[in-house]
């Protein structure tokens, strides 16, 4: 697939930008493709765009590293890693053409793989930020073992934007895999799926996605020639097609229909919560899908109980908090460390939880 | 601290806590002075040792009100000074904390005590034919709640990842003594992910009182292959071609000449005392998959320049080979009546370029350096050798030390790879980390704990401790680190 990275720093540029958002005061709104604006908590403030800081800082194959920065667009990246035979292997939602790494990382939004392989938290080794002071300021690095410091860069995954500006990012990097195979099972309840997935994932079988839908798991194998027709053997199944691009680009009917959609994260052995709603599974039972205008407040509850959360991931109400709310001792905790990166509170104010 | 207060203050915690889990009589408290940094040591004010998270939460606050500094410690095996006393303040071990609550089969976790060993998580799942990865060379003796903090690694991290990428959820107690669950079994973080943030923060955002970790299915079947060298760049770059092909081995472990002629010394693992390196590779998975990598991998070895290969012919040859690396540190130990462990993290691609500058500096201080190095990672282990005994040794030691460390930042690596900062590597973080860096740090620290109870002095270097520090580097690169203020 032809790509193209133009190197183009404008870091100090957007550096002024922030100490000038500092000075007067002003909320920034921080842009990257805007392939995932409808995720999270909309909010008011001046457009950031991060979209034109482009370019490959460091790439050798040898090293599974890729240090980029936050505007390069995630279909160029990906192009250039197929290239070398690597990928990323949290194998984020392509949810459009514009999608950038600095959005994959602020969403922390992962896809398929994310049971198996892990999720972007994962695979981040480090990052540059400009802090709500306009402060730039590099975590972590750009090789897989670090301690030196806390975390900082996997804080980034997932905050929205709401600590830093992300500038750029080291990703460590997975092989190709020799083939994979997907294959289809009759599974009509999604108890039954859940029963059935979890019991597979403790065998050593090298599974890489799973999915359930309209009474049908799909998996899917990954690794050597070898390794993938022996387990295709001992499973049984009928072979399908290659499902998993469409379902990172959630092309599928049940994401383009119209009305609101609930994005329920579980513990995977979860079985009997909401079987009836339930429309899609993935992640090993991870991740659940359903439509809904149910009781959010009733569903919530019910989800904290297992450890689990509900998110409004499209089509929530104006007065709907999109993420499930923290308890107070966690949100006091939330306000201290946003304040410490963002004492102005000017970095994307309000797009995870209100007052954040 | 004064013995009066040490006894007011032990009647305290005694009012809570057993008779026996009180440890304030001077000879007690001598076998808690230092971890495995051994060249520190300091008499803490009390050791407690309690045995429910309750009994944390009400440490904590008394500490906290009282502004008295906490050091938790797991099985001291820290080898960064990490669970170093402090002398106004308590040692917490969390080692009667050590029950595995559950191993729940089906989702694959195991839920237990901060005081838990490492390696008897792996034993206690075993029969459901699961395991816990991370496997630091010290598994048999270091604690989950110790892994925790310092984010463990071990043989291997390339494929299985660090105790981060192994670790679903955690309890932590706050410095206001309230209990944090902070869970991601459901692979969504709520909120911002404290998980990582808590992982490897060395003991200083809270106290870690419970874990859950995720298991994995036994591999089916495991090979193991040497490979012998006449140089340690083909070594190196062998283990480069390896990943090139598309392969991500279980452990690729690299070990020079002193290593290989001290472990072959110790444990007779058949290795070539003439090489000038061996890498010792593991694959894992199915027999199909390892059958067909395994030749893979022993092509490209032998492409590489390798002058020999051998594949272990079972299970326990298997076990041989890896006898020697993991035997390692005493074998080396051996050698010398002391020896200092660097941590330093590289680039793959630099590894001949900064073992060439490790021989420099071991000439240049006149001090032996054996290498033993986790390849796939870059994760690089130079043995200083040196004798305490020898007035000033210690400090030539950490100032070879240190020059090592600075030489692997300058390379685009990093001061530390799994053993943490400690108090060891403070004088390095002022190289590796701005002012802007280190204040962000501290300043997310307070949003934990306000007072600094936990584990003060340690990891993040003040501000003015680097002022001082990089003055000393900018007149003269010499300069000993031993006069600067250890805590």
């Amino acid at each position: 697939m032809p790509y193209s990275i133009p190197d183009i720093n404008l870091e100090l540029e957007l550096q002024q930008r922030v100490t000038q958002a500092l000075a007067n005061g002003t909320a920034l709104a921080i842009a990257g493709g805007g392939s995932k604006s409808f995720y999270g908590q909309p909010i008011e403030g001046e457009p950031l765009e991060l979209g034109l800081h482009t370019g490959i800082i460091d790439y050798d194959p040898a090293e599974l590293v890729i240090t980029l920065r936050a505007g390069c667009k995630l279909a160029d990246v990906e192009a250039l890693l197929a290239e070398n035979n690597q990928m990323l292997g949290f194998e984020p939602l392509h949810l459009g053409k514009n999608s950038t790494i600095g959005g994959v990382v602020a969403s922390g939004l992962a896809g398929p793989r994310r049971a198996w392989a892990g999720g972007v938290r994962e695979f981040i080794l480090g990052a540059k930020i400009i802090s709500g002071r306009g402060e730039i300021m590099n975590f972590g690095g750009r090789v897989i073992k670090n301690v030196a410091g806390f975390d900082v860069s996997r804080l980034m995954v997932g905050a929205h934007g709401t600590l830093g500006v992300i500038l750029e990012v080291s990703l460590r990097l997975i092989p190709c895999f020799e083939t994979e195979l997907t294959l289809g099972f009759e599974h009509s309840s999604s108890q039954e799926h859940i029963g059935w997935i979890n019991a597979l994932s403790s065998k050593p079988i090298p599974l890489s996605a799973s999915l359930w839908h309209t009474g049908r798991s799909t998996i899917r194998l990954s690794g050597s020639h070898q390794g993938v027709a022996s387990a295709a053997r001992q499973l049984g199944g009928e072979k399908e097609q290659d499902i998993w691009p469409g379902l990172r680009q959630q092309k599928h009917e049940f994401f383009t229909a119209e009305g609101t959609i609930l994005r329920l994260s579980l513990p995977q052995t979860c079985e009997k919560f909401l079987s009836e709603e339930i429309e899609m599974i993935e992640w090993g039972g991870a991740l659940r899908w359903m439509r809904g205008d149910s009781d959010l407040q009733a569903l919530r509850q019910a989800a904290e109980k297992l450890n689990g959360s509900v998110c409004v991931y499209r089509g929530a109400g104006v007065d709907t908090e999109v993420f499930q709310p923290i308890g107070k001792p966690m949100m006091r905790l939330h306000r201290s460390l946003k304040s410490s990166f963002d004492p102005a509170g000017i970095l994307n104010p309000g797009r995870l939880y209100p007052g954040l | 601290m004064a013995q009066p207060q040490r006894q007011q203050l032990a009647q305290l915690f005694r009012g809570f806590l057993a008779q026996e889990s009180v440890v304030d009589a001077p000879t007690s408290l001598a076998a808690y002075e230092c971890d495995g940094l051994s060249a520190y040591r300091q008499t803490p004010l009390l050791v407690l040792l309690p045995e429910t998270i309750e009994q944390v939460q009400r440490i904590v606050s008394l500490c906290n009100e009282r502004g008295l500094p906490i050091v938790s410690r797991g099985a001291g095996t820290s080898l960064s000074g990490g669970a170093l006393p402090h002398p106004d303040g308590i040692v917490l071990s969390l080692a009667k904390m050590n029950r595995i609550y559950k191993i729940d089969v089906l989702s694959r976790t195991a839920i237990v005590d901060p005081g838990v060993r490492n390696l008897a998580v792996s034993e206690a799942a075993e029969p459901f034919g699961l395991y816990y990865a991370p496997d630091p060379s010290s598994q048999i003796v270091c604690s989950i709640g110790g892994n925790v903090a310092e984010n463990a690694g071990g043989v291997h991290c390339l494929k299985y990842g660090l105790t981060l990428h192994n670790i679903i959820g955690l309890k932590l107690v706050i410095s206001n003594g309230e209990l944090l669950s902070i869970d991601q079994s459901s692979m969504q973080s709520q909120g911002y992910d404290l998980l990582a943030l808590v992982i490897g923060s060395e003991g200083m955002l809270g106290v870690v009182v419970e874990v859950t970790l995720k298991l994995l299915p036994i591999p089916e079947y495991a090979r193991v292959v040497m490979a012998v060298f006449d140089s340690v760049e083909k070594a190196g770059d062998s283990v480069a071609n390896i990943i090139a092909e598309g392969i991500i081995p279980a452990g690729i472990e690299m070990m020079d000449n002193l290593a290989i002629r001290a472990a072959e010394d110790f444990v007779h693992a058949g290795y070539p005392v003439e090489a000038e390196a061996i890498l010792i590779c593991e694959l894992d998975g199915t027999a199909e998959e390892v059958g067909s990598q395994i030749t893979r991998v022993e092509a490209v070895f032998k492409a590489s320049g390798a002058t020999e290969t051998r594949l272990a012919k079972d299970e326990e040859e298997g076990l041989l080979f890896w006898s020697g690396r993991k035997a390692a540190f005493p074998a080396v130990g051996r050698l010398s009546p002391d020896y200092y462990c660097i941590d330093g993290t590289i680039p793959r691609k630099t590894l001949g370029t900064v073992l060439r500058e490790i021989r420099r500096l071991s000439e240049q201080y006149n001090l032996r350096i054996a290498n033993v190095f986790h390849a796939g990672d870059g994760n690089l282990h130079p043995l200083i050798l040196y004798d305490a005994n020898i007035p000033g040794e210690l400090e030539k030691t950490e100032q070879l030390g240190s020059k090592i460390l600075q030489f692997c930042i300058e390379q685009g690596g990093t001061i530390t790879g799994e053993h943490g900062v400690g108090v060891e590597k403070l004088g390095e973080m002022c190289i590796q980390f701005s002012d802007q860096e280190r204040n962000q740090f501290h300043a997310i620290r307070e949003a934990f704990d306000p007072k600094c109870i936990f584990n003060p002095g340690k990891a993040i270097p003040t501000l003015a401790r680097c002022a001082e520090h990089n003055a000393m580097h900018v007149h003269d690169g010499k300069l000993p680190f031993p006069e600067l203020e250890r805590l």
